[in-house]
């Protein structure tokens, strides 16, 4: 019984402690970092996210895809219009062309973005711990269903195959990370230094976390 | 006897012995191979390179000009000029159609690269057409035909051209063959030597946009005696303001010249300031004749004179540094160099043996600096870096390299076979870039696998980087290159576009971008087609006509990658266009003729190439067609 009591008690100074640590206001040194992460987030309404190189005997410098939170651009030369000649091979296959108007994502994501760039601004000057872990989650949430949205466009896209189409071809999903040869495409798929900003947006907020919660241990 | 036979065998032993040594005194085979693999190493462009200089051919009757890569010598373009070429479809599309104003040929001599402070600035290339007295600009930003002007009023064989002023103020013509002026005047050619005029000549250009004029306002012609004039040359840095061009038949004969315009010792080359003409043109000393301005050197003194000319002159050429104007008379075997200074202060001493038509003579042995003894048949004459000339020796089949300012003939290299003009890279210009020099010969017969009578022309790289000059290599072309020039290709690099990129350099507002805009419209007899070519298709697809409509089709590359061109022909009605990437031509015909007539993609363009078609539908007039009966 009493050792039952004093487990009780413990379990009770845990959530106390806990709670105390989560009502406690930001260090200042957790504030500036905070707002050094809303810096790295300017880079998602500023680079790509994600950027797909397709190599081929006839492109020795490979077609350029870059994806951005609001718009899909090709890479572009003066000989060569990427964007135009990747709808242009892809139409063989039965492929829908790639076009802005397709992505519902480019309206909402730069929203999402700027919602998320205000919460973190917001908790600058009001935050405390629990602020930033209900950031951090957001942005785990975020960064994932981008990501999985992504995964789901690429897998659409290559399944999706006109059945009158002059060429017919296995459907595939086009690689989200890493390599891939498709037909005569050497596909490369990475993220992109709008990703990279977002991620180290994340990082940013997570070291804030912990000199807060560290100063408060101590 | 016997000793008869002793000694014959003793004879015959030494001569065998003799003939042993001689033999192996002659350079082995290795010897050969390798001279022929140093040649080959030094012309070898490996697979992906790119050459280190463009050669522009003159096409000469083909009516087109070649391009050339140095030192491979490959032939890379043929750019179709005075001929319409089905190749990339020049000469069957309105634009060029018109261009062309219904000739079918020319005679493309002599190429010039358009020049900034007397460089070749990679902007245009002019060239001239002797039979129908035009001359063509192209834009080596695309390398295409931009403007063909004349035929030119009052003139009739504009060989002497196109040599380009220090900063292409002027493109120059002077006359082969004189007529009564202006054209379409009739006059007994027993009058020739009194009623029958040559012409020099100077176009206009604009320094913007290249465009040549003479009109009422731009450029001007000059009035010459019935000589006919040959080739010429723009001075630079101080002679600048000048322009020289040599001339043959100071005889003013007619009938058999190869004898009559044969007979003087010396002829002449004119030298023209056109910063004088100017003056004249100024103050409105000249005649309208059709149109143009004709000055008349009788009334505008100190505009031509004539330094006398050593038998039948043919090139004339300024020295890069500009004091020097070396003339070649072909039918001698030196080759003359005069002084510029020399020349001036002839002419402010008046120092002159006579007159042409009111054209003062100077003396020769006032303006002469040097005189050359190069060889037999001298014609050309071109420069290097290091101070060297290059004179083509068309009779004795060989270059000879000599020195300027000591006037010594320092080599000489055989040709095979019968050089005519001779191209250093950058040559003519105020800095040659040396390292080459390219011989245009006349004759090849024998350097090839035969191909029948009709023998194709020679030119050969030559090393000019030692002190000997060495032959590296024999390429062949399709009649028949005259005058080449050769440019850095670095110069060119990043002006040359492959695209034509929508909106930039295509602004044609009969341009459509996309399928959903591509239409057809009939308005009364007219049926105007908007039509998209891509990989691999027409649309529409489909045009249906009457017999007699008039059907326009605006035909728009819509691809805006390298290389991606499309072809389209239709069958029977003697059409064919190319369009490049981005590009749109407007072709104009009568369907005249009734049936169903395929079009198709001639210029292959991917794997679905074959399907790239379509139909013209042409309802025959008066109802029910043969296939309906």
């Amino acid at each position: 019984m009493i050792e039952n009591k004093v487990e009780h008690i413990k379990m009770k100074e845990i959530i106390q402690k806990w709670e105390k640590l989560q009502d406690t206001p930001l260090n200042l040194r957790s504030r500036i970092l905070v707002l050094i992460s809303v810096i790295f987030l300017v880079s998602v309404f500023i680079f790509p996210l994600w950027r797909m190189q397709f190599f081929a005997t006839f492109y020795p410098d490979g077609l350029k895809l870059y994806i951005y939170s609001y718009k899909l651009e090709g890479g572009k030369t003066a000989g060569r219009d990427d964007l135009r000649e990747i709808n242009t091979l892809n139409h063989y296959i039965g492929m829908k062309p790639l076009s802005q108007s397709d992505f519902a994502e480019f309206t909402y994501l730069p929203f999402v973005f700027g919602a998320l760039g205000l919460l973190t601004l917001r908790a600058v000057v009001l935050g405390k711990v629990s602020t930033l872990v209900d950031l951090i989650v957001m942005y785990f949430y975020v960064g994932f269903f981008s990501i999985l949205d992504f995964y789901n466009k690429l897998y659409t896209y290559g399944h999706n195959l006109a059945p009158d189409a002059p060429i017919k071809v296995q459907p595939f999903t086009p690689p989200l990370f890493g390599k891939k040869l498709i037909a005569q495409f050497t596909v490369y798929s990475y993220p992109s230094l709008g990703t990279i900003g977002m991620f180290l947006t994340i990082v940013t907020l997570i070291i804030a976390l912990i000199l807060t919660s560290k100063e408060v241990k101590s | 006897m016997k000793r008869q036979i002793q000694v014959a065998l003793g004879i015959l032993i030494t001569f065998i012995a003799v003939a042993i040594v001689f033999h192996s005194c002659k350079p082995g085979k290795e010897a050969v191979k390798g001279e022929a693999a140093e040649a080959a190493l030094a012309t070898y462009v490996p697979p992906g390179d790119l050459d280190e200089f463009y050669l522009f051919y003159s096409g000469g009757h083909s009516g087109q000009i070649f391009v050339a890569g140095i030192p491979s010598m490959r032939h890379i373009c043929t750019i179709p000029v005075f001929t319409p070429y089905p190749s990339t479809g020049y000469g069957f599309d309105k634009e060029t159609k018109e261009m062309l104003g219904g000739y079918t040929w020319g005679d493309a001599h002599h190429p010039a690269l358009s020049e900034t402070n007397g460089d070749y600035d990679g902007r245009w290339l002019f060239i001239n057409d002797n039979a129908n007295n035009r001359i063509a600009r192209i834009d080596l930003r695309d390398f295409k035909v931009k403007q063909i002007l004349g035929p030119i009023p009052n003139l009739s064989g504009n060989h002497g051209s196109t040599f380009v002023t220090e900063n292409t103020e002027y493109v120059t013509i002077a006359t082969r063959f004189s007529v009564p002026v202006p054209k379409g005047t009739y006059v007994p050619v027993e009058e020739y030597a009194k009623k029958y005029h040559g012409i020099v000549a100077l176009v206009e250009v604009d320094p913007k946009t290249g465009e040549m004029r003479m009109d009422e306002k731009h450029g001007f012609q000059v009035l010459m005696p019935p000589f006919n004039f040959d080739l010429g040359d723009a001075g630079k840095g101080p002679s600048h303001g000048w322009v020289f061009w040599t001339c043959y038949n100071s005889e003013r004969a007619t009938g058999i010249l190869e004898i009559t315009a044969s007979q003087n010792d010396r002829d002449y080359i004119a030298a023209v300031n056109w910063k004088k003409a100017e003056e004249y043109l100024k103050a409105g000393k000249y005649k309208l004749i059709s149109g143009v301005r004709v000055i008349d050197p009788k009334e505008a003194p100190g505009v031509v004179y004539l330094m006398p000319c050593a038998k039948s002159p043919h090139g004339v050429d300024v020295s890069p540094d500009g004091k020097w104007i070396v003339g070649s008379g072909k039918l001698q075997s030196i080759t003359t160099v005069y002084n510029f200074e020399k020349m001036l202060k002839a002419i402010e001493n008046k120092d002159f043996v006579g007159e042409e038509d009111g054209i003062p003579v100077l003396r020769y042995e006032s303006v002469r600096e040097a005189e050359v003894p190069v060889g037999l048949g001298p014609l050309h004459t071109q420069f290097d870096d290091k101070g060297y000339a290059y004179t083509s020796l068309f009779v004795e089949s060989a270059i000879a390299k000599w020195k300027l300012g000591t006037w010594e003939v320092v080599d000489k290299i055989p040709i095979a076979y019968n050089i005519g003009h001779l191209c250093v890279p950058e040559g003519d210009t105020k800095h040659p870039a040396g390292k080459y020099v390219i011989a245009l010969n006349k004759l090849s017969h024998g350097r090839h696998l035969s191909v029948g009578p009709s023998q194709p022309e020679a030119s050969q790289l030559i090393d000019i980087t030692g002190e000997k000059m060495r032959l590296l290599y024999d390429a062949f072309t399709e009649p028949e290159p005259h005058y080449a020039q050769a440019i850095r290709a670095d110069k060119l690099k990043d002006k040359v576009i492959e695209v034509y990129q929508k909106g930039i350099d295509n602004k044609d507002p009969n341009a459509i971008w996309d399928e959903k805009d591509a239409k057809v419209v009939r308005k009364g007899n007219t049926v105007e087609v908007w039509m998209i070519a891509v990989r691999s298709r027409f649309q529409p697809w489909k045009i249906e006509a009457n017999q007699g409509d008039k059907v326009i089709i605006h035909l728009t590359n819509i691809e805006q990658t390298t290389d991606e061109l499309h072809g389209f022909a239709i069958c029977e009605y003697d059409i064919n266009v190319v369009v490049d990437p981005g590009e749109t031509k407007t072709i104009e015909f009568v369907a005249n003729k009734p049936g169903v007539f395929p079009f198709y993609c001639t210029n292959f363009c991917s794997a679905l190439h074959q399907e790239m078609q379509g139909y013209l539908l042409v309802k025959p007039k008066g109802g029910a067609g043969i296939a309906q009966k």
